[in-house]
Order: structure tokens, then C-alpha cells, then sequence
């Protein structure tokens, strides 16, 4: 079937009182953003629902990418015809009979947005409904749990006819929940995370710590292939890679070895902040779960917490690793994150750190360092890249690769 | 020379061994090795899968690099049965399948597995019904090709997909070693498919390449243990210069199909028309939708089919009796005796087919030569 639009009805947005219009806006700039390679495409956010003509564009593809995007309950591609009834019929036999096959229920729903249309919904419904049944041997009418629902709507501009419903991916428009700071590493954890935050409506930017040449220039591919793997969902995110190779050798000289990880997550964690204030973020993200390893006990986030004020809201913290593992796999984030590259969280791991490490230690031990001149020296070596759906960054050697196949 | 035996082996094509050669030369380290030669192969390896993946409208995590046909309806149809054997033991297949789907269904009998060998109708196609009726409980596995190798004939996969959508668990495998660039696409990767095998030198690739797509969350005993290449489904160093090759072919297959798959008609028409003018020939394959555009089977009444390709050879021609898989063995072809045709029939029959490249002018210049071939056969054969 050759779709001429789809039809989107909005999520929680409907339950946002005042604040509907802003919700729908930034719905509509987050759909034309995820959307922006299909140069043909119409988009009109009314206030119930949203349209977007496809011109010619394909439906599949399109609806591909509609399905990531935050604040959409379901879609709906439908055709659009004549006010005719005679051509509607059509249309409504051509589209079910792609779907026939022995015993399959169905029935009519007709909307009418323009009241002026010479028959009501219940004749409509009629008409339509009889001649399928006349056209489509073996098709059934079922008014309860029908196999499909046969969405007619007259409007001004035409006639819509849709006959399936397609969840989107529910949750708040990305940008309307304002901004955080995702500390991404290169594990399975933060872009869960990372999603799980958007889902909730967080505009997020990529903190990422690296650390060459103990890390590669592969692991920071990596955690820029993984971010990429997360635009889709709101068009672009910006990356901001971090420098800490000075401040990782300086603490394992200069802290006991118990206190390693303790002490390097404070400093991630303050670099964060500091990122977070300069840029107007509101949180910070991050992918720890319970119990996971050793930074991962209460006492050890209790710990690293102590230096911030700023909330640190961990999505995933209750939810066991074949459940993050799930929703990995879903966004497409698992085989990335799995890809055996040493990030600045594995290479400088004690072999026996605190698990129940104290804050008034982990204080003192800081106060041997000079805290502050490495955080300076870090925050002037960070970078920032913007990046879009569909960058890459594993394949430098894409193009050229391309001229092979 | 005009080559119409193309469901035996395809030509590679230029670009496509040109690809093989720079790959060869220019990106040979080991896919797994840590260093950026072996991540620039990596890459390259998932490069390829992602242009077939998008080709065939699938994830790239459900392809799956083989080395041949065989190995990838091997790879199914063990993999199935060993990975099931404890939900059931019975699998289902249809008696025209290729050797490599029916010598492995045979093993697996003596290992304690049932099979099941449907039956074809006069036009060598499995029934629906059939299919229904041999369905059990114990059963794990439906294999059925998409279009037959020796006459062409096209399975009705959607409506043995539709009658699976109720036996969810059953693994639905369709080897389409013959029906990839031949316009049914769309039969061939119904979503109720789970596996289906594909062979690369079908397609103009080199040899020893393949691969099969295998729907995501279904799962297979892995036959070839190692180091776990392949997402562990088939351990060994990826031949990367041949897989790079034929993602490159099936790109080229699959642009303009629509074109090739009319010329392909095109000329197998001249042939079907001209050759089923004459009293003594017996023609098995038709040329309606049920038959693949490419394949054309069928005898002069009365002469050995070895004859008439060898005959043919002498005009540099170059056909095959039926399948290449049997021919040099001499048995008659598995599909025609499937199909009920008399065996003293059958052994007459010779296979003409097609691929993309081949050409109106070369059909008619095979019914010149058939002519001249059908008057001398007559001499011995009235």
C-alpha cells in the first residue's frame, strides 16, 4: 500500500494542561529533527494530533524512525482519497484485502471532522462495512476485538483511511523535562541509562573520561559510536570528552590502593558537576545499579556522592543485569558495549577495592592532592562534539570500504 | 560460447573479483585481532553484513557468513535438530529439495530423528494441506526450498507461513539458493521465515561463500566449534576478500531487478515457445508466476539428456541435465521422479538456465542449433 501520511496521537501530553502547547512544540521540532533526512515530509502539530504527509518518502522507513521518538503513544500510516464514497470503498477493500486471510474480523470506525459531509458516521459506517463484506468473501464483522479496525476520517482536505495502529515508544518529548549530564563510560549500564533518562523527557549530554594512552582511541570511538546509537531518539546529543590521564596516575601514586576507585570517582563526579554548572544541566545521570561491583554498594555511592550536591539520579540502580541487558539489546547499545575495549573505569581497577569504603577517609586522602589545579587542568583540555543519527565512528574507513561493495 | 547453466555456477563478475583481489591485498588482518588492522577487517566484515542486511530488508545481527549452500542448510537444519531434539525429534521437508537439505535429513534419521517427506503435485509443488497434515506435535523444524533447482517451480511459502503462525516454536527454514534475484523477494523473507540459506556463487560471487539470515531470538546448535566467530554460530577466521565480494554481488543482483528478472522472462520465453513447437519434446517447467524466471526443464523424448549436453557442447552451448549435483552420478533427477514422470522420461531431461546477463540473440541462436540437434536425434528416434 502506498501510505500519503501518518497520522500521530501524543501520550501523556494530553494530561499536561497548560503546559500542552510547549509539550507539542517541542514533540513536533524532536520529530522534524529525527526525521530531517526525508526532505519531502509535511509535518502539522495540531492539538490533538499530528500529521505528517509523506510525498512520496517511504512509509516504512519513516515509521522506523518514529517509533523512537519520546512522547508518541501510536501512529497510524493512513491514505488519503477523494471525498467520494465510492472511491473510499475502494481504497478500504484494496487495503484490507492485503491483509485477508481466513476468518478475519473487522469493522468500520468513521470520524468525521467536517460535519458538513452528506452522510453521518453511522451511514458511513454502513456503507463502507457493507461493501467490504460484498467484496471480501470470508471477511467477518466483529464490533467487539476485531482483527482490524477500519479507520475512516472526513476531513476538509480529503478522506483518511488507516486500518493499523503502531505503538510508538510512549514516555515525554525529549527537551521538555529540561537538562542532565549523562556520565557515559563504554559498558552495557550508561547509555541504558542514558535512554531511560530521554525517555523521561532529559535532554542529555555525554560526559566521557578518557584516559590515553592507558585508553585507545577505539574505547573513545566507542563511547561516541554509543552516543550516536542514542540520537535517534532526539536528533543529536553533544559529547563532551574529558581528559584524565593526569588525574588517574596522580591518584594511584599518591592514594592507597583500597581508595583508588573511590577517590577517581569523586573527581569524575565533581568534573561533572563543574560540566553540569558551566552548561546549565540540572542532574547528573549515571548507569550504576546496586551491587553490581565494588563502587556499586551504598556505602560506596554514599562515598562518592559526598561531593556533590547535585542530584544524582541513577535509572537503572534497582533493575538486575539481564534487565539492562534486555533494554540494551533493544536500543541496539549491547554488542557495542560488549566490544572488549579497557575504559578508564577497568584499567587502573584495584585488585581488592573498599567495598565499604568511608567518606572521612576517602576526604583525607584527597587532601593530599591538589584537588582543584587537576580539576582546572581537566576541565581546559575538555571537548565537545555534536552528534548526529546516522555519524560513525568505529569505521573511519566507511567511504572508502563503501567503494569496495 | 553462450552459458545457460547458471543454477549450477554464475561467472563472477569483474567488479566483484576486483573487490576480492583489493580485499585480499589491502585488508588481511584477522577480524579478531585487537590492533587497528585487525579492526579495520572487523569493520569492513560488518560492512559488508550491514549492505546485505539492508539489501534483504533484515538486522545485521541476522546474518550469518557460511562457506556454500550446503554448509548453510546443514547449518539449519542440525543446528535445529540438535538444539531442539528435546522439545521433539520429527522434521518436515519436501522430497525435490537440493542433496544438501535431503543427505542431511538422512544422517539425522540415523541419529533417531523422524522426517517427513512431502510429496509434489505435476508441477513439482508441495501442497499446504500436506504440510497441515504432517504436522505433530513433536515436530520442530518445516524446511522447503523457494524455487525448486531442477524445474523451477516456485513453493507456496506464504500460505505454509501463514499455517505456521499458529506452531510458533517450529523453526520455518527455506533454502532460497535459487530464488534470490529472481523477483520473489518478498515470498522469501515473510516474517514467519526463520532461516533461510543463501549461496553466493549463484550470484556472481567466487566460490566458498554464503550466508544465511537467521530471525533474531531464534537459536541453532553451532556445528562448527572454535573461537567463537560468527557471534559463536560458526567458528573460523571469516573469509573477508569473499564475503566483501558478495555483498558487492548481491548489491549489483538486486539493482534494476526488476529489469533483469523481464529480461530473464524474455528470453526464456523464446526458448519455452520455440523447443514446445516440436512433438517430441516434454516441457516441465511453465511460464506463469509458479515458475522461477530463470529455469527451464525439459526432454527430447527418447535421448539420453546426457546426449543432448554434450551435443550442445559441440556448438559451444553449455546446459545440464538437471541438477549438477546429480548429473555426473547418472540417477535421474530427484524432482522428476517426485513430480511421477516416468523414469524412462525423466533420464531424457536436460535443464536450460538463465541468469541476467544472457540474451535474446542467444536464444535464438540455441533454436538454430536445437533444430539442427532435434533433426539428427530423429534419425535415431522415430
Amino acid at each position: 500500500m502506498k501510505y500519503t501520511e501518518i497520522m500521530v496521537r501524543y501520550g501523556e501530553l494530553s494530561t499536561k494542561g497548560k503546559n500542552k502547547r510547549s509539550f507539542i512544540d517541542r514533540l513536533a521540532t524532536n520529530v522534524r529533527q529525527s526525521l530531517h533526512d526525508f526532505p519531502e515530509l509535511v509535518t502539522k502539530a495540531h492539538r490533538d494530533r499530528m500529521h505528517i504527509q509523506l510525498n512520496g518518502e517511504d512509509s516504512r522507513k519513516v515509521m522506523q524512525r518514529l517509533g523512537q521518538v519520546f512522547g508518541i503513544q501510536n501512529f497510524s500510516p493512513s491514505i488519503k482519497v477523494e471525498r467520494d464514497v465510492k472511491e473510499v470503498e475502494k481504497v478500504a477493500v484494496e487495503m484490507l484485502q492485503e491483509k485477508f486471510h481466513a476468518g478475519v474480523t473487522f469493522k468500520v470506525n468513521t470520524r468525521r471532522s467536517d460535519h458538513q459531509f452528506i452522510y453521518d458516521t453511522n451511514e458511513l459506517n454502513d456503507m463502507i462495512g457493507g461493501y467490504i463484506l460484498d467484496n471480501i468473501p470470508g471477511i467477518k464483522v466483529k464490533m467487539k476485538n476485531p482483527d482490524f479496525i477500519l479507520r475512516v476520517e472526513v476531513r476538509l482536505n480529503g478522506i483518511f483511511l488507516s486500518y493499523e495502529t503502531i505503538n510508538g515508544a510512549g514516555g515525554l518529548p525529549v527537551g521538555t523535562a529540561g537538562k542532565g549530564m549523562l556520565m557515559l563510560s563504554g559498558g552495557i549500564d550508561s547509555p541504558v541509562a542514558g535512554y531511560l533518562a530521554m525517555k523521561r523527557g532529559v535532554d542529555i549530554e555525554m560526559v566521557h573520561f578518557f584516559s590515553p594512552p592507558y585508553t585507545s582511541e577505539q574505547a573513545l570511538n566507542k563511547a561516541k559510536e554509543l552516543t550516536a546509537k542514542l540520537t535517534p531518539y532526539v536528533g543529536s546529543i553533544r559529547f563532551i570528552e574529558v581528559p584524565f590521564t593526569e588525574i588517574q596516575e596522580t591518584v594511584k601514586h599518591d592514594v592507597p590502593s583500597g581508595y583508588l576507585m573511590t577517590v577517581q570517582r569523586r573527581f569524575m563526579l565533581r568534573l561533572t558537576e563543574a560540566l553540569a554548572q558551566k552548561r546549565k544541566g540540572l542532574a547528573i545521570f549515571n548507569g550504576e545499579a546496586l551491587g553490581q561491583v565494588a563502587s556499586q554498594t551504598l556505602e560506596s555511592m554514599a562515598a562518592i556522592n559526598d561531593v556533590t550536591t547535585m542530584p544524582v539520579i541513577r535509572p537503572v540502580v534497582s533493575m538486575d543485569k539481564n534487565e539492562i541487558i534486555k533494554i540494551a539489546q533493544e536500543i541496539d547499545t549491547f554488542d557495542l558495549s560488549i566490544m572488549p575495549f579497557e575504559d578508564c573505569c577497568t584499567i587502573f581497577a584495584p585488585p581488592a577495592p573498599k567495598t565499604k569504603p568511608r567518606i572521612d577517609r576517602a576526604r583525607e586522602y584527597e587532601k593530599r592532592l591538589d584537588v582543584n589545579g587537576l580539576m582546572q587542568r581537566s576541565l581546559d583540555g575538555v571537548k565537545i562534539t555534536e552528534i548526529k543519527i546516522g555519524d560513525e565512528f568505529m569505521n573511519e574507513q566507511e567511504e572508502s570500504f563503501a567503494q569496495l561493495l | 560460447m553462450i552459458y545457460f547453466d547458471n543454477s549450477a555456477t554464475t561467472k563472477i563478475a569483474p567488479e566483484v573479483l576486483e573487490t576480492y583481489t583489493k580485499v585480499s591485498q589491502q585488508v588481511w588482518g584477522n577480524p579478531s585481532s585487537l590492533h587497528k588492522m585487525g579492526e579495520s577487517a572487523y569493520n569492513l566484515l560488518e560492512q559488508s553484513r550491514k549492505q546485505i542486511a539492508t539489501l534483504l530488508n533484515c538486522q545485521p545481527n541476522e546474518i550469518v557468513f557460511t562457506s556454500c549452500g550446503s554448509e548453510g542448510d546443514n547449518m539449519v537444519i542440525k543446528g535445529t535438530a540438535f538444539e531442539k531434539q528435546q522439545f521433539g525429534k520429527h522434521l518436515i521437508t519436501t522430497s525435490i529439495e537440493h542433496p544438501a537439505v535431503l543427505n542431511t535429513m538422512a544422517q539425522l534419521e540415523k541419529l533417531g530423528f523422524e522426517v517427513t517427506y512431502l510429496p509434489v503435485d505435476k508441477n513439482g509443488q508441495v501442497s499446504v494441506q500436506d504440510v497441515k497434515d504432517a504436522l505433530r506435535k513433536d515436530t520442530i523444524l518445516v524446511s522447503v526450498m523457494a524455487v525448486n533447482n531442477e524445474v523451477g517451480a516456485i513453493q507456496p511459502l506464504n500460505e505454509i507461513a501463514e499455517l505456521l503462525q499458529e506452531r510458533p516454536k517450529i523453526h520455518f527454514h527455506v533454502d532460497a539458493v535459487q530464488g534470490i534475484g529472481k523477483g520473489i523477494q518478498e515470498l522469501i523473507m515473510n516474517s514467519r521465515v526463520d532461516f533461510i540459506t543463501f549461496s553466493g556463487h549463484k550470484f556472481h560471487a567466487p566460490r566458498g561463500t554464503g550466508f544465511i539470515y537467521k530471525r533474531q531470538g531464534r537459536k541453532l546448535a553451532p556445528l562448527i566449534a572454535g573461537g567463537g566467530q560468527e557471534t559463536n554460530q560458526r567458528s573460523g577466521t571469516e573469509n573477508l576478500p569473499a564475503i566483501a565480494a558478495m555483498s558487492k554481488a548481491l548489491r549489483l543482483l538486486l539493482t534494476n531487478e526488476g529489469e533483469k528478472v523481464a529480461k530473464q522472462q524474455a528470453v526464456r520465453q523464446a526458448i519455452y515457445q520455440h523447443v514446445t513447437s516440436f512433438s517430441k519434446v516434454t516441457m516441465f517447467s511453465q511460464l506463469n508466476d509458479n515458475f522461477a524466471p530463470h529455469i527451464l526443464c525439459f526432454t527430447i523424448d527418447g535421448v539420453r539428456g546426457e546426449t543432448i549436453v554434450h551435443a550442445f557442447e559441440k556448438y559451444d552451448i553449455y546446459i545440464s541435465t538437471t541438477s549438477a549435483c546429480s548429473s555426473k552420478k547418472g540417477t535421474v533427477s530427484g524432482t522428476l521422479s517426485a513430480m511421477k514422470i516416468p523414469e524412462k522420461i525423466a533420464t531424457s531431461a536436460i535443464r536450460v538456465s538463465l541468469d541476467e546477463h544472457n540474451t535474446l540473440a542467444e536464444a535464438t541462436e540455441f533454436n538454430r542449433v536445437f533444430d539442427i540437434l532435434y533433426k539428427q536425434f530423429e534419425k535415431i528416434n522415430s
